[in-house]
């Protein structure tokens, strides 16, 4: 009996499911899309590279030097709000194990009753009251929960987000409620450095001109046409954008829920979120709690090391381990096939098989290609959101 | 530790007590009490484990005079403090995980249960096991739960 054993250790990020690129041994987290992402990064680094060398020197002579020293601070605020909003976890909400899974499944079908065969059953949705208001959940096909509210499923990053904003190419990552107030901060405080720019190259070219004329002095400041031509251009995008964000953290809504109209009043539908007092809205989003991410992206995988011919069989006995995990892999090679409209009546799962399928180590099955289950409406509205956000 | 690690115990189900919303999106979970658990454990037991719990939470997300202050250092440095010190939340999970992990070795070890942590599932359930001797009519229990649970 030879046993074969293998001895790397794979972190949980590498089998995450989800469109999303991992650097750092797991530690940044970003979309598969970062060309535009790297654009914004060259754009604000460049303006930036330019001011200081061209404009600054003059200014920090003939003005003050705190100009180029608040330039220096409010560019590295920018940067570090794009890094982190660009960089973090958004609030994906990992996907459901077998079992949840297969659990939630029976309360769903327990829940709609018998369905006559050949008619389709009623969409998955879960009714709550939130503040005496009704709130429907989705039943999310590719994650296979019920979406909490406020999340939504992004189909670029093939995750359901909590609190999800939208997905933005500039940042290269989903906004959603971990990183939204990064993301808000980096608007604000880009708009500010943009506004910052524009003025002094302005100031500086008229200071010059003043003394050497007009041409001589584009002549000798080359960049400052480059800086002005790129800041007239993103302070309309940015400072429109973060006017368009103020207004939605002070109603408490998401991008996602204005497009969508969520709570636009009719049917006499009010959010259910907002405090009714714009302080209180702003101060919830934007000093809240720091949430942590449940997406244990540097764990270590339980990786069964030994292929042998004894099946190795979990340590169950010690029941009182914490890190009860028998089934460490993801839905998407191991999952039971759960049924929507489309599957065959035979292939519903029951729980009890599945309790006794999932304490067995899954890694002599070849990893079968399962496709996730998206509805149709998960797809629709995420693209209403990607088409209309930028 | 368990004493009895002789004892094998097979995993016969498990029961996802799910979140409840209905103070909005914070965190919270449903004291009601499962059905396959009525033979396991007492109610007032789960519940005041669940409620526990709950409190914890609500500690962990309270908006107030701490999550401000702790928000505004944290912005003026640029976020760059939370690379030494420890959130609030962060510090209350770690509390969180020391009461299950109690909870499990005085109340739900020695019932054949087992609790996990929230964090683990996304913060979505808590799940619990239910394991059974496997001198025991382990594959009955397994059904008669299911039965139960389809009966509701």
């Amino acid at each position: 009996m030879s046993a074969v054993m293998i001895t790397r250790k794979v972190r949980k990020w590498e089998k995450l499911p989800g469109k999303n690129t991992f650097c750092c041994d797991g530690r940044v987290m970003m979309a598969r899309q970062k060309g535009v992402f790297y654009l914004t990064l060259f754009l604000i680094v460049g303006t930036c590279s330019l001011f200081f060398a061209f404009e600054c020197p003059y200014l920090a002579l003939h003005l003050s030097p705190a100009i180029p020293v608040f330039a220096v601070l409010l560019f590295l605020f920018v940067i570090a709000m794009l890094l982190r909003t660009s960089f973090s976890d958004p609030g994906v909400l990992p996907r459901a194990l077998p079992e949840e899974a297969t659990f939630i499944e029976m309360e769903i079908e327990a829940a709609n009753g018998n369905v006559p065969a050949g008619q389709r059953p009623p969409p998955r949705i879960r009714n709550v009251q939130i503040n005496n208001q009704i709130v429907k959940l989705k039943y999310c096909y590719t994650c296979k929960i019920f979406r909490p509210p406020r999340a939504s499923h992004c189909s670029i990053c093939d995750n359901c987000v909590d609190r999800f904003d939208h997905h933005c190419p500039w940042v290269g990552n989903c906004v959603g409620k971990r990183n939204y107030r990064y993301f808000y901060l980096f608007t604000m405080s880009l708009s500010l450095l943009t506004i910052y720019i524009f003025t002094f190259d302005i100031v500086h070219v008229v200071m010059r001109s003043v003394d050497k004329g007009f041409l001589n002095t584009l002549k000798e400041t080359p960049g400052t046409v480059l800086e002005v031509l790129v800041c007239f251009f993103t302070l309309w995008s940015v400072v429109g954008l973060t006017g368009f964000h103020t207004y939605l953290i002070s109603l408490n809504q998401t991008t996602n829920e204005d497009i969508k109209g969520s709570w636009s009043g009719k049917n006499r539908v009010q959010n259910p979120y907002s405090h009714k007092n714009i302080i209180k809205n702003c101060c919830e989003v934007l000093c809240g709690p720091t949430y942590p991410s449940v997406l244990d992206r540097r764990g270590l995988m339980e990786e069964d090391s030994s292929i042998s011919a004894t099946p190795v069989a979990p340590s169950s006995s010690s029941s009182t381990t914490s890190s009860s995990n028998p089934v460490p892999q993801t839905t998407k090679t191991t999952a039971p096939l759960i049924p929507n409209e489309h599957t065959p009546d035979d292939a519903k799962p029951s729980i009890a098989a599945s309790a006794e399928k999932s304490p067995s180590p899954k890694e002599e099955h070849p990893p079968a290609k399962v496709p996730p289950l998206a509805s149709p409406e998960t797809d629709v509205e995420t693209s209403i959101t990607k088409d209309k956000t930028h | 530790m368990s004493t009895d690690t002789e004892h094998s115990a097979s995993l016969a189900n498990k029961v996802f007590i799910q979140r409840d919303y209905s103070e909005g999106t914070t965190c919270k979970f449903q004291t009601k009490f499962p059905s396959e658990l009525e033979s396991r454990i007492e109610r007032t037991l789960f519940e005041d484990t669940v409620k526990t719990l709950n409190n914890y939470y609500a500690e962990a997300e309270k908006i107030g005079g701490q999550s401000y202050l702790e928000g505004c250092l944290a912005c003026a440095t640029a976020y760059l403090i939370f690379l030494c010190m420890e959130t609030r939340y962060e510090k209350v999970l770690k509390k969180i995980a020391k009461y299950i992990q109690e909870q499990n070795e005085k109340i739900y070890a020695p019932r054949g249960l087992l609790i996990t942590d929230p964090i683990e599932r996304g913060m979505r359930v808590i799940e619990i096991s239910i394991y059974e001797d496997r001198g025991s009519s382990g594959s009955s229990s397994g059904s008669s739960s299911v039965s139960g649970s389809t009966a509701r």
